[in-house]
This record gives structure tokens, sequence and C-alpha cells, in this order.
């Protein structure tokens, strides 16, 4: 085998290699050793960016065809990477602060995202199972971090216990779709779904698959366990959990659906419009009721899921493209959002009442404005950015001749906007708690300054974000 | 029945003769020439450390497991150790590096859990 044909997979086996070493290290120097481990990953991730950008741009398969790469695969790595790192940066001075600051944090979150672009670099199905369980095994693990805390550990054993049932579940269609068509390759599977009528168990098999996707992106109603894993998990794996795991879900569902089983796209967009609608309504009415921030922030993003889903309901390269751009703003929005909430300590415990912002524009003015803009944004207010990417995916949907269902888009985020401006009204108008302690770093502060300034001003410059998005769907589609 | 049938499974016939035959040696040989000294503790049945009549459920020390998942990596290698030892010849270079790399990755896992003291029962 030639080594020049591992190039499209060189940035995964880059961040293998590193993570091992880094594994190693960590075993050897013991505790003291997690900052320079930390720092370490973070170059690892950086200079993974640079080698995905540097080898894929043309279609290439290798390794016998099970994992691959093109244009879409590598816009997805990159913002796979990119908030790795910033769930990495948020972590920073909770994770020392809680002392849960083990030179196995930064590792497993390498490790969770390496499992993440091997899903998205899948060319097979026993590829992306081994891409997705690499993902999930560190996950479960990450949920667990905090484990003299009971919250934490059943958080842990929960998603442990129902990403097992989805992971047996996905075993099961690509069990079906083998026996089926004989083969997992996703070239050949697309000859056999697009011949003149596959056969049944093809169809049953994808939608074994499609029920384990949704339970991975947490799309009603497989969402179970989001709001319970949210809660219990320490915040900046929660940040991580609401990032990276949702877009390389996503990610994957859209390859399936624009590769191997194009040919079934008749048979999945009315799944797919069942769970986006089911998930904006849940995502909508349920977090009303919530006290807890990060049960808020879990309901928020099931339904954002749900918007995202949109895009894919309408379908063909302008749908795709819609829901990239989505998830392109949902990433900066979410992460900034939960920068807010690692930035707010009082008495040594970060918040997690929505109550307790009471009066946060008095005492920390700054942060108090910055979350505003991150609320809006998710709302849909113009010019922020979350205005474009509910807007063209309800384009797009009304493009395809689903009008209904854009208005209900439309009207279910007017309910959502109830408990965005509810966190405003809290921080604005109610009355003074005690102030919060200062965090100090300017790891946090810095990534609120650039997902700030690239939520305010995409609507200045919307360009670049249409034209990447545009040719990852047309790498994909086209 | 015929004979050819017979013939085939002779060879089993004699094994079972002689693991029957050897088994009755052994018991019988330790039952007639070694001391017997029987007492309440030697009599009772013994299944790994644990009373083999009781509810099911029960406590077990976490150390258990962790031995029991560390075992079953390295169980699992030798089981995937077999069939490449066999075809080696088949697969050639390209199967034997495929097979040091994975035995690399294991062994960095062997080292972690080394260093992190998983062996060591206190």
């Amino acid at each position: 085998m030639e080594m020049t044909s591992l190039y499209p997979v060189a940035s995964e086996i880059f961040l293998a290699c590193a993570g091992m070493l880094l594994l190693l290290w960590g075993a050897t120097a013991g505790e003291k050793s997690t900052g320079a481990i930390t720092v370490a990953t973070g170059i690892a991730f950086i200079i993974a960016i640079f080698m995905a950008g540097h080898y894929e741009t043309a279609k290439a398969v290798v390794m016998g065809g099970h994992v691959g790469s093109n244009a879409y695969v590598l816009f997805i790595k990159v913002l796979l990477l990119l908030s790795a790192l910033a769930s990495l940066v948020l972590s920073q001075h909770f994770l020392k602060s809680s002392k849960l600051s083990r030179p196995e944090y930064p590792v497993l979150v390498l490790f969770a995202t390496l499992g993440m672009m091997l899903m998205v670099s899948a060319e097979s199905l026993l590829g992306l199972y081994m891409g997705l369980e690499l993902q999930s095994l560190t996950l479960y693990v990450l949920a667990a971090f905090r484990r003299d805390n009971a919250k934490s550990s059943e958080s842990g054993l929960k998603y442990f216990v129902l990403g097992a049932l989805a992971s047996g579940l996905l075993l099961y269609g690509i069990s079906l779709i083998y026996g089926g068509s004989g083969t997992i390759l996703f070239g050949m599977l697309h000859e056999v779904v697009t011949a003149d009528k596959p056969p049944v168990e093809l169809v049953l098999g994808f939608v074994f698959i499609l029920a384990a996707m949704a339970f991975k992106i947490s799309a009603v109603p497989f969402h179970m366990w989001t709001p319970d894993v949210y809660e219990g998990a320490p915040t900046p794996v929660t940040a991580f959990f609401a990032a990276a795991p949702k877009l390389a879900g996503i990610a994957l569902l859209i390859k399936l659906l624009y590769g191997p089983f194009h040919g079934l796209l008749a048979q999945s967009t009315p799944i797919i419009l069942v769970l986006s609608v089911a998930s904006m309504t849940l995502g909508a009415f349920a977090a009303i009721a919530q006290s807890n921030i990060k049960r808020m922030m879990a309901y928020s993003s099931i339904g954002h899921v749900g918007f995202a889903l949109v895009g894919l309901v309408a379908g063909g390269q302008e749908g795709v493209q819609a829901t990239l751009l989505y998830l392109l703003i949902y990433l900066p929005m979410t992460l900034g959002a939960f920068g807010i909430i690692l930035s707010l300590r009082r008495d040594g415990v970060y918040l997690e009442q929505i109550s307790d912002l009471a009066g946060l524009s008095k005492t920390r003015p700054a942060l108090a404005a910055i979350m505003t803009v991150f609320m809006f944004s998710m709302m849909g207010i113009p010019p922020l950015a979350g205005f474009f990417s509910k807007f063209y995916v309800f384009l797009a949907v009304v493009e395809a001749r689903y009008v209904w269902l854009a208005v209900l888009g439309v009207c279910l985020s007017v309910v959502g906007a109830y408990y965005y401006l509810r966190i405003i009204k809290i921080m604005y108008f109610d009355k003074q708690m005690e102030g919060f302690q200062r965090v100090p770093g300017w790891g946090v502060a810095s990534l609120l300054g650039v997902t700030v300034l690239f939520i305010l001003t995409l609507a200045v410059k919307p360009d670049w974000a249409l034209s990447i998005t545009h040719d990852a769907a047309k790498a994909l589609i086209g | 029945m015929s004979s050819e049938l017979i013939q085939t499974y002779f060879p089993v016939f004699v094994f079972l003769l002689l693991a029957i035959g050897m088994s009755g040696v052994m018991i019988g040989l330790s039952f007639l020439l070694a001391k017997q000294k029987p007492d309440a503790e030697k009599l009772s049945p013994y299944e790994c450390g644990f009373d083999p009549f009781s509810d099911a459920r029960h406590k077990f020390d976490v150390r258990f497991y962790l031995v029991s998942i560390l075992f079953i990596i390295f169980d699992l290698e030798i089981a995937f150790l077999f069939p490449w030892a066999v075809s080696l010849g088949a697969i050639g270079m390209f199967g034997f590096w495929s097979m040091m790399v994975f035995l690399g990755v294991l062994t960095i896992g062997f080292i972690y859990e080394w260093r992190k003291g998983a062996l060591e029962w206190e």
C-alpha cells in the first residue's frame, strides 16, 4: 500500500497518534501535567485543522473503501475541530476550580473528536459504526467525569444505557442492510438502493439507522436522555455535548441521506419531517417550564435540531446548504451561551438556576449584554446571525412547497422566544442578587469575543458563510 | 450401523476411553493415597471467594469488574492473534505490520492501566 493513499485521513491518523502519546504522558507524569497536556491537545487540534485543510479537497476513498474524504467532509471536520478546541478552552477554569483537573479530560475530548471525524469520513457502515462508538464511549465517560457526584454518575450511566440501545438499533439496521444488499460499502449500496425496486430489508434497515441517528442528535421522540444528561454532566462537558456531537450526527445523517440511501429519499423525507416538527414543538414548549439553565439549554438544543432538520425536509442542494448554514451559526451561539454560564460563579459554584441571573445587568453589565446578543440570536431576531440561519431553512422549505412547515416553524420560534426573553427580563428587570465572583483567565473571554463578533457581523458580510456552505453542499450532492 | 461409521468415530471412542480412564485414575488415587482431614471449610463448595448459596443480588467489589474488563481486552487480543498467526503466510508484510500497529495501540493501553495502578489489588 502506498503511503500517499492515506493522505485523505492524515488528520485522523495524526490525532490518533497524538492522543495515544498524550495518554502515555498523562499516565507517567501524573496530575500535575494536566495544564501542559491540555495545551498540547489544543495544538494537536490546530495542526489537525491545517492537515485536513491541506490534503483533502478532491474526492477520495481509501483503506479498502471504508473511509474517504471530499469538500463536504472537510468542512464538517474543520468545524468539529474548532468546536472541540472551543470547548477545551471553556473547560479550563471550571475543571481547576472543581478539582476535576485530570490529564484524561483533554485526551477524552481528543478521542471523542477523532470518533466524530471518523464518523463523517466513513464510507462504509462498518467505518461509520467504529467512529460512532469511539465517539459515544468517550462521551459516556465525559458525562460521568465528576464521578463522586451522584448526578454526574447518573447522567453517564443513563447516557450509556440508552446509547447502547441506540447502537443496538444501528447494528440491527446494518445487519438487515447487509442481508438485503450483500455489501456495507456506501458506493455499492448506492447502486443497490437506486435500482428499480430496492429490497424491503434495505428500507427497514435504513429506518433503524435513522432511529439511531435521531437518538444521537436527540431529535424527538428519541430525546429523553438529553435534559438529564445535560443537567448532570459537568458544565463544560455539556457545552461540548451541545456543539460537536450534534454537528457530527446531523452531518452523518445528511451524508447517509444523500450518499448510499439517496434512492430512498421518498421514504425518508416523511420521517425527517415528523422528527423535525416534533423536535421544534417539544423544544419550544418544554423549555418554558425549566428552572435549571442547563436543562433549558438542552430543550433549546432539541428545538434547534428540529429547525436544522427543516432544511433536510426541503432537501436538494439548497436544503442541505440551509442546514449546514444553520449548524455553522448554531455552534458559536451555543458555545458562547455556555461561555457566559461558565463565567458566572458564586461561592465556588457555577451558575445552575436561571433565577440566579437576576440583576446581572447591574453587577456584570458586559456579560449581560453579550448574553442578550446570544439570546436574541437564538430567537432569530434580525440582524443577528440566528435570523439568517432560520431565514435560509424556511426559504428552502418554502421553495420546496412546504409552506405550512415554514409557517409552523415561525410560530414555534415565537413560542420559543418566550424563554429566551425571560432570561433577558431576569437579567435586566429583576431585583439584583449578590454579585458573581470574577472567573480569571483570558480563554473564556476571548471565546466570548470571537463568538459575539461572529453573531453581530455575519449580517454585514454573509458571503463567505454562504459560499463555504454552498461548496460543501455541492460536493455532497452536485 | 455400518463399519465405515465405526471406523470414522473410532479415534473419538479411544479419546473417550482415555479421558474416562485418566480422570478415574486421578480421582481414585488421590482418594486412596492422600491423607484426609475434612473440616467444615474444606467441605464447603467454593465459588471465586463467594458463598455459592446466597442471594444473587449482592454487592461485589468494583475491583472484580476492573480485573474482568482488563482481562477481556487481552483475551480478545488472543482470539484475534490466532487467525492472524495461521494466515500470516497469505497476508504477507502488510498483514504483519497491521497487527503490529494493533498490538502497539494495545500496549499503550496496557502501559496506561499499569501506570494508573489498575493491576494492583490493594
